[in-house]
């Protein structure tokens, strides 16, 4: 079952994925007026992280050293699964979503694990944060695949991204935009940008990501710095594969639109970044019912 | 597309749940009007275009300027800017909007469909908005916000009655319209009337009178 062009897209993913990091940070920059840094710096950072030392706490455990591999190795083997540009992925097969947001669960459920066990009161208040975020978002993200696979009644990832064409745009156009809208409230949520989290801040109020790694360093920081941007690059996969109507069959084509539609979801989060300001901490729970409220839509759409 | 006109109306249902402030409640509220008032425009009536138009058109004003218009007024004469403790949480009421939803759409699928129905979610929405004015005229504090509430309902009666336009006529239509007029212009007075001798709006106050 394995396919072997798609291996093609796994490692076009570890390759690009930090520039739209990079991509995203100079349309902020642009936006503020600021030159900015440069596009690659994502890469220097982790290429400077991986040759530094490691420093481990006393008090932390082998816990803390196996969340970093875990997080980074379960968002690598979800790129197998994720279907790019129109082809089908490495691997497929019935359900096969299930296993992708499962591994995306293990590496977020190590991070949460590694950050309490450094026993800071202070890393723990952001576990607790992304635990409460995430247990709000999968519901809406299964949801979201559940509308998808019965609009388009497969039941892989790889077939339900083939069959989305313009014909299915024409018969259900308001679901399909339900789900995009979806989908890229999850993307930000899911990889604390700014409606619910800020990258660039280290204050402890408004950190939820960003205050669970502070213990990690060197090479365990560059993982996960380089996990956050794998994370990136398959949330916005599914946005554009879910969304993207045309496959025309040739490779090349294909994807080039789809390295399109990635560079413009860089650059719409980026603008959304640096147009809205953070939510109260408060309010973000009520934008994810939102969300869910959205899906829930999506499903009796698809029901009737 | 006459889905997506619903789908909006369905999202405006759920914004209007989760909003505290007023202000952007009546805005939503005067939303929901403009699409409502497009909804007739959507349906299949042959002949019958003069007494539509003018239908979506009064409706349109009425729903979508006249009456956010006194609301904003009512608003600022009383001096309510925001739902401070609601019986229910916005989140949660949100969360009960779900379930809303998912009974009407039940509710919906044990109904005929009419062939000249705008849309085929038309009745479920319908009673969406039934359930959801219903429960934020229970769940909220502020005599104002419940007014609100009791436009949503109102709404949903509409829409319902597009629905079954052919086999309802219109007249009724406009006298509920009207009906609401009346109520919302009382209540306008009511809300005013409160705040002067109370100096807030709080309709829980009012199960503390012995009679």
């Amino acid at each position: 079952m394995l396919n072997l062009s798609a291996l093609l897209y796994v490692l076009l993913g570890l390759i690009s994925a930090p520039l739209m990091l990079g991509v995203i940070n100079r349309t902020k920059a642009i936006c503020g007026g600021r030159t900015g840094q440069p596009l690659l710096q994502v890469y220097y950072d982790v290429v400077k992280l991986l040759r530094k030392d490691v420093v481990y706490s006393r008090t932390t455990t082998w816990i803390f050293r196996v969340g970093p591999m875990m997080a980074l190795g379960g968002l690598i083997t979800a790129l197998l699964i994720l279907p790019c540009g129109g082809a089908p992925a490495a691997f497929k097969f019935s359900g096969d979503f299930v296993l992708l947001f499962a591994l995306i669960g293990i590496g977020r459920f190590f991070t949460i694990l590694a950050a309490l066990d450094t026993g800071s009161s202070f890393e723990g208040m952001g576990a607790s944060r992304d635990a409460l975020y995430s247990g709000l978002t999968e519901p809406v993200l299964f949801a979201v695949l559940i509308t998808l696979a019965r609009i388009t009644g497969e039941l892989s990832l790889s077939s339900v991204f083939a069959n989305i064409s313009p014909l299915l745009w024409s018969s259900s156009a308001a679901v399909l935009i339900l789900v995009a809208v979806i989908i890229f409230v999850l993307l930000l949520t899911e990889n604390s940008r700014i409606p619910v989290d800020d990258p660039n801040t280290h204050l402890e109020l408004t950190m939820i990501h960003e205050v669970m790694v502070l213990d990690h360093s060197g090479p365990d920081f560059g993982f996960i710095l380089f996990g956050s941007a794998l994370k990136m690059w398959i949330f916005s996969a599914l946005l554009i594969g879910a969304i993207m109507p045309v496959h025309t069959g040739n490779a090349l084509i294909d994807g080039a639109l789809f390295l399109g539609g990635m560079l413009l979801t860089a650059v719409t989060v980026g603008l959304v970044e640096s147009t809205m300001a953070r939510l109260r901490l408060l309010l973000v729970p009520r934008m994810l019912v939102g969300a869910t409220a959205i899906a829930a839509v999506c499903i009796f759409l698809t029901l009737k | 597309m006459n889905d997506l006109i619903f789908v909006l109306l369905i999202l405006t249902g759920f914004v209007f749940l989760g909003s505290g402030r007023l202000q952007f409640a009546i805005r939503t509220l005067a939303l929901q009007g403009i699409l409502l008032g497009l909804i007739p425009l959507l349906g299949n009536w042959q002949g019958l275009w003069g007494r539509v138009l003018s239908i979506a058109t009064i409706s349109l004003v009425i729903k979508g300027l006249v009456l956010p218009y006194f609301l904003t007024r009512a608003m600022h004469k009383s001096k309510v800017m925001h739902e401070d403790h609601p019986f229910v949480g916005f989140t949660a009421s949100m969360l009960v909007g779900i379930i809303c939803l998912g009974a009407s759409f039940w509710l919906a699928s044990r109904l005929p469909v009419i062939a000249s129905m705008p849309s085929q979610i038309a009745v479920a929405v319908s009673f969406f908005y039934l359930f959801v004015g219903l429960f934020v005229i229970m769940s909220r504090r502020k005599a104002l916000t419940q007014v609100l509430g009791y436009l949503v309902l109102e709404n949903g009666a509409y829409i319902f009655g597009v629905a079954y336009a052919i086999e309802a006529p219109f007249l009724v239509e406009l006298g509920v319209l009207l009906d609401v007029f009346v109520a919302v212009f009382v209540m306008g007075i009511i809300i005013f009337h409160i705040s002067k001798s109370f100096d807030h709006i709080d309709t829980d106050q009012l199960s503390t009178l012995v009679g």
